[in-house]
């Protein structure tokens, strides 16, 4: 197992590589995510307005 | 359909990376820093797969007035633009413990770095742009003519000398990677593009009500919400 972390000496390189390899593609996911919600918000805070 | 996709998804990384981190063969030159491969290369293909993604659609927009063409096309820039970044990041990642540097001006690095700044030129005049049909039909025009960048991103390392390796698997003949290696390789690149698809699918469903406010079928799913 610390071999495998190891990776021949490369960890610094690899593992950083896929941490942010790792970082970015969940951000991809999670902004649009975190936007829809808060469009939600907005159009459902607009609506009540109009209806009032 | 989402959660299916990121079953998918999750189901080919897990594959893809077991393949590549523990399972195929360290590298008879490079060792185990050749592992960045499994990020690096799809990443690089991504980038250029979304731009020809995001050019055609555009094209497609620009030509019969597809608002969904406009909106993929618009979409698929920033996550096309965060592979591009994981591509050099990685690329620079892999450089330094094997050429012994960070970066060089060399073709295939510079091609690559000016497809981001068209990535980012692309957002930029999307955002600037206060009408979005006529900020699609503009940025349409941009990608297509940066179009040009993408052969010469694939051909770099052919038509110039350099630090960056020469391709080892879109040969016409046998890829010179052994086939260990090559299939969490290609796993890899599968789960990226359904990534794309799940990315994708999840901003054009905010661009698409970002400009339907006020449109009927948007009250109704209000209503039910």
């Amino acid at each position: 197992m610390s071999e495998f972390l190891h990776m021949g000496g490369y960890a610094f390189y690899v593992w950083t590589s896929y941490g942010i390899a790792f970082a970015i593609m969940l951000f991809g996911i999670i902004k649009p995510l975190m936007q829809h919600k808060q469009q939600l918000r907005q159009l459902q805070l607009k609506r009540k307005r109009g209806l009032k | 359909m989402l959660p299916w996709l990121t079953a998918l998804m999750l189901a080919l990384l897990a594959y893809g990376l077991y393949g590549g981190l523990v399972l195929a063969p360290a590298d008879y030159q490079q060792g185990d820093s050749f592992r960045i491969i499994y990020v690096h290369v799809p990443a690089a293909w991504m980038s250029m797969f979304i731009y020809m993604m995001m050019a055609v659609s555009g094209a497609i927009g620009l030509i019969w007035h597809i608002k969904l063409a406009e909106i993929v096309s618009i979409c698929s820039a920033p996550i096309g633009a965060s592979f591009t970044l994981l591509a050099l990041i990685t690329g620079s990642l892999w450089g330094k413990p094997m050429w012994g540097t960070w970066w060089v001006w060399d073709a295939r690095l510079t091609s690559e770095l000016i497809l981001l700044f068209l990535y980012l030129g692309v957002i930029g005049l999307y955002n600037a742009i206060e009408d979005k049909r006529t900020a699609s039909r503009s940025v349409a025009i941009l990608a297509l003519v940066g179009v040009v960048n993408i052969p010469i991103i694939h051909y770099s390392v052919e038509w110039w000398s350099s630090l960056h390796q020469g391709p080892t698997v879109t040969k016409f003949a046998k890829p010179s990677i052994h086939i260990d290696m090559l299939i969490p390789l290609l796993v890899m690149a599968v789960a990226f593009k359904v990534y794309y698809v799940i990315a994708l699918l999840l901003r054009s469903r905010n661009e698409l009500v970002q400009r339907e406010q006020g449109g009927r079928w948007l009250d109704d799913i209000l209503e039910e919400k």
